[in-house]
């Protein structure tokens, strides 16, 4: 028995292929949409990954440091390090602003890392090109997504940095490329007020009688020397042990050191279930919008085809045809229309998904679960269609 | 092979129930014998669409005896079960408009009906070589329905409706939208074929070229038919 599917589809191929190309770009932004939940979730675990911590110790009862902020003083990792299944303690900092590089500004996440061995917790685990940062101030490595090169001097608040080492996919949570930069420099640029905020800070220290007691002349100069210095990070990233196990020491450090600390699962369940769970949301809503947008064309399409056949579906039946045999060619001309659409949008998807500014990640099992649901959408879609032809009778093909 | 042609009896026909019951038809009589070419005519609303609907096993009538070829299809309460086979073995058709499927080419919308019966397809398409070449169609072969003239299409019209070899063939104003050479071209293939293969075929026509060409034709009005012979004018 020939196809009678597959005969209308090659005798009408333009409207197939066309329809198919539109189908086919709807499809595109539907598995780009789920290749941008992807892809933040993969920059969440990136994050995590590339910090090379087992544990982050924040201020109590908070989220942070990613997903909220987060302030401890920048000596509490030393009192971490003599806890037991502790083996590294290392400060860090996370500000999210806007990074001048030459003319341009490039959102960034800048991170500051302490100095100290290759390996040191929160330094970048991998260079492309370039060094580690060596000295106390003013170097950095950036990431390539923000446009930098070796050389290539940045300005973070008032201070300027030369680029020194240069990673990849060292990204924040919401996709921003990171800065690392010295400790020091990173806590400057989180807290350090403009010259003419500390010169009012001063004014107002100094009128304050709490402050500028009479017989106290050091006093008032020791509260400004106080306010003028930042002693906070805002995590202190921990490894543990060998065999240690990463509950127990994350309740310690709750129990006795007044801190919140959080194990890589519990980390990854606030970013993934907490950071980015609007967003999820929101695309989930978008991804529902495009599958029934993608059904309503297919609907329409098959529907307004089968219309277009109908004088032929009544002689298919008056000559014998089975209704099953009719069925499926209208269900073979969905699924094919479907399959035309999916091969289109896979392609502009692989194709367009490096263009995107945030990273999209394409994943096999999702462009897998994107042709199953493609493929019932049109199954769905169809039956509308077949419905009609199901209906025709016979004797419309006689005249009277 | 065709046996006895079509065969009616007292065949009724009422559309609705109760006081707005039409009799579409009221007992209506006729036989055709294989190889013989009936013309059935009759004004609008005389029930020949009717008649039609009920020979092609499309509609069920209300009462009567009907007979096909050698198979018994009504007998007033009793009826064939599987219709769709009956009107794929036993019935050809060929109407007004060819309505030939345009997405295939001539020779498998002539062999589209014994695939569906599951004879082989290259078994099917040469059974349709051998009837387009009786018909003088076959140079057009693989050619697609819009390719063709109005003629050549209801030749191919006629090679579907005859390619099952059933012992009957329906054919609904077959040369109305013919001129007057094509149209007694087509009544003379009818005549060809019906003999060659020894089918009895039945012409509902308004037509009046076509009209002296049959030997006997069944006049309905209101639902009963009349028998008349015809001229039989030779076609030349």
């Amino acid at each position: 028995m020939i196809s009678l599917a597959g005969r209308d589809i090659l005798h009408a191929w333009g409207k197939f292929v066309f329809t198919g190309i539109g189908l086919g770009l709807l499809i595109g932004v539907t598995l780009i949409m789920a290749g941008v939940y992807r892809g933040m979730v993969d920059d969440g675990k990136a994050l995590l990954d590339n910090s090379g911590a087992d544990l982050w110790v924040v201020q109590q009862d908070t989220l942070g440091p990613y997903a909220e902020s987060s302030s401890l003083y920048d000596d509490v990792y030393r009192s971490l390090l003599a806890m037991p299944g502790i083996a590294q303690a290392a400060n860090v900092t996370y500000l999210t602003m806007q990074v001048r590089r030459g003319d341009t500004d490039v959102r960034a996440m800048v991170v500051g890392i302490v100095a100290g061995p290759p390996g040191t917790l929160g330094w970048p685990p991998h260079l492309v090109a370039g060094r580690q940062i060596t000295r106390g101030h003013y170097e950095a490595v950036a990431d390539i997504a923000t446009g930098a090169h070796l050389g290539d001097r940045l300005t973070i608040r008032r201070n300027q940095y030369t680029v020194v080492g240069l990673t990849r996919r060292m990204v924040s949570s919401g996709g921003d490329p990171m800065i690392f930069v010295p400790l020091r420099d990173a806590q400057d640029a989180q807290f350090l007020k403009d010259n003419d905020a500390i010169l009012q800070g001063r004014r107002r220290t100094e009128a304050n009688p709490a402050f500028n007691r009479p017989g106290v002349p050091d006093l008032v100069d020791a509260t400004i020397r106080a306010q003028g210095s930042n002693r906070f990070v805002n995590a202190v990233l921990v490894r543990l042990e060998p065999g240690s196990d990463p509950d127990a020491v994350a309740t310690d450090i709750r129990r006795w050191k007044k801190l919140t600390a959080y194990t890589r699962p519990a980390m990854e369940r606030i970013l993934v279930g907490k950071l980015i769970a609007t967003s999820a949301k929101q695309i989930g809503m978008f991804l529902a919008i495009l599958s029934l947008v993608s059904a309503a064309i297919v609907a329409f399409i098959i529907y307004t085809l089968t219309m277009d056949r109908i004088r032929e579906i009544a002689v298919l039946k008056l000559i014998g045809t089975r209704n099953t045999t009719i069925a499926g060619m209208i269900l073979q001309q969905a699924l094919a229309l479907g399959a035309i659409g999916f091969v289109v949008g896979k392609i502009s998807a692989t194709f367009s998904a490096p263009l995107f500014p945030k990273y999209v990640l394409l994943m096999p099992q999702d462009s897998i679960a994107g042709f199953g649901a493609v493929m019932v959408i049109c199954v769905l879609a169809s039956l509308v269609a077949i419905r009609v032809a199901l209906k025709v009778d016979p004797a419309e093909a006689i005249g009277g | 092979m065709a046996g006895n042609g079509i065969r009616i009896e007292g065949l009724k026909k009422r559309y609705g129930a109760g006081d707005t019951a039409v009799d579409a038809l009221k007992g209506v009589d006729m036989q055709v014998a294989p190889g013989e070419v009936v013309g059935l005519i009759g004004p609008s609303g005389s029930g020949k669409s009717t008649l039609l609907k009920c020979l092609g096993a499309v509609i069920d009538p209300t009462a009567g005896r009907m007979q096909l070829g050698d198979d018994l299809i009504y007998d007033n309460d009793w009826k064939v079960r599987d219709l769709r086979a009956l009107r794929r073995d036993k019935i050809g058709f060929v109407f007004q408009a060819p309505y030939l499927i345009p997405f295939l080419d001539v020779t498998d919308n002539v062999a589209l009906l014994p695939m569906l019966a599951g004879v082989p397809n290259r078994e099917a398409r040469a059974r349709a070589l051998d009837l387009l070449t009786a018909l003088d169609v076959q140079h057009r072969a693989r050619a697609m329905p819009s390719q063709l003239s109005g003629g050549e299409q209801q030749r191919v019209a006629i090679a579907r409706g005859l390619v099952n070899r059933p012992p009957v063939i329906l054919a609904d104003e077959p040369t109305a939208p013919l001129d007057s050479e094509r149209a007694l071209s087509v009544i003379r293939i009818l005549n060809d074929m019906a003999r060659r293969y020894d089918t009895a075929i039945i012409v509902v026509t308004h037509d009046e070229k076509i009209i002296p060409t049959f030997r006997r034709i069944y006049h309905i009005r209101d639902g009963l038919t009349h028998e008349e012979q015809g001229e039989g004018r030779e076609i030349g």
